[in-house]
């Protein structure tokens, strides 16, 4: 998933695969984040969060943003979800809404769920096995982002995508009313079907629910808390839902706060300055890079830092000239200096150098550094003499490239960085720096005739396809589209047959598969080099003072519900 | 804008011309105009000023690579500098508690070494304020030039010819003056510097100097070309107009003899505000990342990159604006002058 940035549509579920030692509260590997014995004395009162703008539509079969995402794990559930623990486990699918994990037969072509009895909405209105119908057939007709490449597995998914207002999932989705059984039937069998599930896309929602994007107004859900009020320009609210009883502590724990307020409009500065003097309790944005020496030195004991399975990438148009040259995609490959990089994004406690496109310790990570000072599997260097040498031997030399990055300070350095560098060995390089809300989609069209500019894919869930297959498969080029999220436009037959033949071992030997992903990797790498992978990112939350029991999710970050505030 | 005086300070040459049926005898009052505008010590003194900045910043590259010895355009993340016995990083990370963050170096105030500090790409503040000023000062004198000359033209054309051509000219400069400057100046950057302009023949790359030039030249010409319409409108009823029509001049003829030279004076009170007007227009544009495209670098464009270090190095944002302010209070100082001087009853500081 794309971050665009930290206040729109950050695509996101990140997920961190090692809790920073400079995390103040000791995180056990697996430590429930909100089962280990409710605390009751720390239950009341009002959570403050800040964010300086809002995270677009409410509904949640159609807002795909880090910041709604992590919200909504308090106020909906699927028939599964990820387990709300700390850790590792964090990763793992548990049964929610399902009384148990589906029994998986037809050779992994059937699902079959038994929904739990006597759940209900926010509304007051019970769970009943043709909300989870309904559920599935508004996912299509709402057009969610990822319908098309997710969800129609399911059979008479593909009808649903090309006419969503008549979809019926007929023979995909079977409900029984009278055993309370949902059952899925694929095409064909899908090794991530249940992360799938598990994700905000899946919750399960009212069968009243209007088709059609709900915008501001809140949804009912099943959660802890339901949303009670929603203005874009002023506040989020929530509120304890009164029909909530706890089901499972593993996937819908009982929350802490009364009620959680996320405010919009304030400045970044003036949100961390909010923080410091106890009136907000915790920021969403990123904090900036000039308040980071100060929170790290003055509110140690409120600063928590993680790793996230994340890349900062410039990915090269392998189409146009000069970088439909491979020598040119090298030559940019051994000439960025990414320690320069790390220091662009805020040194090294917050960013770590990298060669892959996998992030560190994701399944099918393989640790290597194809263009390297030296010869390593860990960065060292970068090797100029080289860079000008495949420059020149690849005829480029003096061509005219235009870097496009986002004109946050960040990503904007960043591409000046780049910019530069690519100056220096022998390009004509320039910066063309665009909106936020813009450049993502505009780096994807193939119409816009990008060449090289820089971006971010944090995953969706803990698989290697999310980042090989989605970024780096013909399946995701698409020409003159703004969804074309193959941005290299890298299209291999032979890659994207090894691909598929991963994605079908994963279903019987994830061991072996993971390992073909990781050669995977480096194949793309060594013999296409359509990105250069610049640094894996980490995250810092910085919560007040009176703040206590924070828990994080690799899956979905701070459990924002499990904090406590009394 | 507010509106000029009827008739110029060269109303005294009018009368003549109307005697004489020539042109304006240009010698003595445009002489006596500069003589009383060097006797104004204010307006000296800010036209000192003013030279002085230019001057300084046309030696930016002497700084930079004789005195400085950096590039201030490609960054130094990894860069050390000595200070007297001491090594230091230019960009220094905080050892501190967590030690989050990379913060640049700040002033070292040895002229020759980091004298404002870095940005956070680890280049040289103070030998891009000098480069940057280049950027800004040219940009505000030359749109502030080519308004004064576009709008004097449209101005004359339509206060001479009136009827369809004055109708024609007026409503495209009411549809211009029906929006705010800063709305439409911002709105048609963020078009163009994404896209570049693209008219046929004519080809202007996202990133040129030429299309913030141009941007705030078009949003500035109806607030000039109003006036000098009104003050043409004026001059055509006037006697020595009619003797020229009469005696069979030229419509150019009459535009460039008898009609320009009497404008003159009036458009050019309106230069320097127009060029500060400018230098601040494009420094709003750039501080917002809608002006001057890197590589290039302008005050207004130091002052965004300030931004993100403003808690930890001011200076950063703090010396481009002191540029700005000071540039601009004295090219209004000069404009007082210059109005005293050629046209004392213009009133320019009105809506712009």
């Amino acid at each position: 998933m794309s971050r665009l940035n930290s206040m729109k549509r950050m695509g996101v579920i990140l997920s961190s695969l090692a809790v920073c030692s400079f995390s103040i509260i000791a995180l056990s590997a697996s430590s429930p984040a909100g089962a280990s014995g409710y605390q009751s004395q720390h239950a009341g009162g009002t959570l403050h969060l800040d964010a300086t703008a809002a995270g677009g539509t409410l509904d949640p079969q159609i807002n795909y943003t880090l910041q709604y995402w992590q919200l909504y794990q308090a106020t909906y559930d699927g028939l599964v979800s990820f387990q709300k623990v700390n850790g590792n486990p964090s990763f793992d699918v548990v049964p929610d809404l399902a009384t148990a994990m589906p029994k998986v037969t037809n050779a992994g072509k059937t699902y079959t769920f038994t929904l739990r009895k006597g759940i209900k909405f926010s509304n007051g209105k019970t769970v009943t096995v043709a909300d989870v119908l309904a559920t599935f057939q508004r996912l299509f007709k709402v057009s969610n982002p990822n319908a098309g490449s997710w969800y129609n597995d399911i059979v008479g998914g593909p009808a649903c995508v090309t006419t969503p207002a008549t979809c019926k999932l007929t023979g995909g989705v079977v409900v029984n009313a009278a055993t309370n059984s949902v059952v899925f039937n694929l095409i064909a069998p899908d090794a991530e079907f249940l992360d799938q599930l598990a994700v905000p896309f899946g919750s399960i929602i009212p069968a009243n629910t209007p088709a059609k994007d709900q915008g501001d107004t809140p949804i009912p859900g099943t959660g802890a808390y339901a949303f009670t009020s929603y203005n874009p320009n002023s506040a989020l609210i929530m509120k304890r839902n009164p029909y909530f009883k706890v089901w499972s502590a593993a996937a819908q724990p009982k929350g802490y706060p009364d009620e959680i307020e996320m405010t919009f409009g304030l400045p970044v500065e003036s949100e961390v300055t909010a923080v410091e003097n106890g009136q907000a309790d915790w920021i969403f944005d990123p904090i900036p890079a000039d308040r980071l020496s100060e929170i790290s030195t003055k509110y140690v004991n409120q600063v928590h830092v993680h790793t996230l399975t994340a890349d900062w990438y410039a990915p090269m148009n392998v189409n146009i000239a000069p970088f439909n040259n491979l020598k040119a995609r090298q030559a940019v490959n051994y000439a960025l200096n990414k320690h320069s990089l790390v220091k662009l994004y805020g040194g090294t406690e917050l960013a770590v150098p990298t060669c892959t496109i996998l992030p560190p310790a994701f399944p099918g990570y393989l640790k290597y550094c194809a263009y390297n000072s030296k010869s390593s599997s860990t960065y060292a260097g970068p090797d100029l003499k080289k860079a000008k040498a495949l420059v020149a031997a690849s005829g480029t030399l003096g061509d005219k490239v235009a870097v496009v990055a986002q004109n946050d300070p960040v990503d904007e350095s960043v591409g000046e960085y780049i910019e530069g560098v690519l100056n220096q060995i022998g390009y004509k390089a320039s910066l063309k720096p665009l909106s936020q809300n813009i450049e993502f989609n505009y780096i994807q069209n193939t119409n816009n005739k990008v060449q090289i500019s820089v971006t971010q894919w944090f995953q969706d869930y803990p698989a290697a396809s999310d980042f090989l297959k989605v970024l780096l498969n013909c399946s995701g080029f698409h020409k003159a589209s703004d969804n074309s999220i193959n941005i290299a436009g890298l299209c291999s037959p032979s890659i994207d047959a090894t691909e598929a033949r991963a994605e079908s071992l994963e279903l019987t030997n994830e061991t072996a598969a993971n390992k073909l992903w990781g050669q995977i990797d480096k194949t793309i790498m060594t013999t296409e080099a359509p990105w250069v992978p610049l640094f894996n990112p980490k995250l810092v939350d910085f919560i007040g003072k009176r703040v206590g029991n924070y828990n994080f999710s690799l899956q979905f970050y701070m459990y924002v519900d499990q904090l406590w505030v009394k | 804008m507010g509106e000029i005086g009827e008739l110029p300070a060269t109303e005294s040459v009018a009368t003549k011309i109307a005697v004489k049926l020539t042109a304006v005898d240009s010698e003595s009052p445009w002489r006596s105009s500069l003589q009383q505008l060097r006797r104004n010590r204010a307006a000296m003194v800010a036209l000192g000023v003013l030279l002085f900045m230019v001057v300084v910043t046309l030696l930016a590259p002497v700084y930079a690579h004789s005195i400085a010895h950096d590039n201030p355009f490609a960054s130094n993340l990894q860069g050390r500098i000595k200070i007297g016995s001491h090594y230091r990083s230019v960009m220094q990370a905080n050892t501190q508690g967590l030690g989050l963050g990379v913060t640049p170096i700040g002033p070292t105030w040895h002229f020759s070494k980091y004298f404002l500090g870095a940005d956070q790409l680890g280049r040289d503040v103070f030998a891009r304020i000098l480069y940057g000023g280049r950027v800004t000062l040219l940009i505000g004198f030359s749109s502030g030039l080519l308004c004064i000359v576009v709008a004097t033209v449209l101005g004359m054309l339509a206060g001479y010819f009136g009827q369809a051509t004055d109708w024609i000219i007026s409503r495209l400069l009411d549809i211009v003056w029906a929006f705010p400057i800063y709305l439409l100046a911002i709105s048609l950057s963020v078009i163009l510097v994404t896209s570049g302009l693209d008219l046929g023949i004519i080809h202007i790359g996202a990133g040129s100097l030429l299309l913030p030039i141009l941007i705030i030249t078009s949003v500035y010409v109806p607030y000039v070309a109003r006036p000098v319409r009104g003050i043409v409108f004026s001059l055509k009823e006037r006697d020595f107009i009619q003797a020229a029509i009469a005696s069979g001049a030229s419509d150019w003829h009459i535009l460039r003899k008898e009609i320009f030279p009497n404008v003159a004076p009036s458009v050019i009170v309106f230069f320097p505000l127009m060029v500060a007007l400018n230098i601040l227009t494009e420094s709003a544009l750039s501080i917002l990342g809608i002006g001057v495209q890197p590589p290039q670098a302008s005050w207004g464009t130091i002052i965004n990159d300030g931004l993100q270090l403003l808690y930890t190095r001011p200076w950063v944002a703090i010396a481009p604006g002191l540029c700005i302010v000071v540039v601009c209070v004295a090219l209004n100082i000069l404009g007082d002058g210059v109005r005293d001087a050629f046209d004392p009853r213009a009133k320019l500081r009105g809506s712009i």
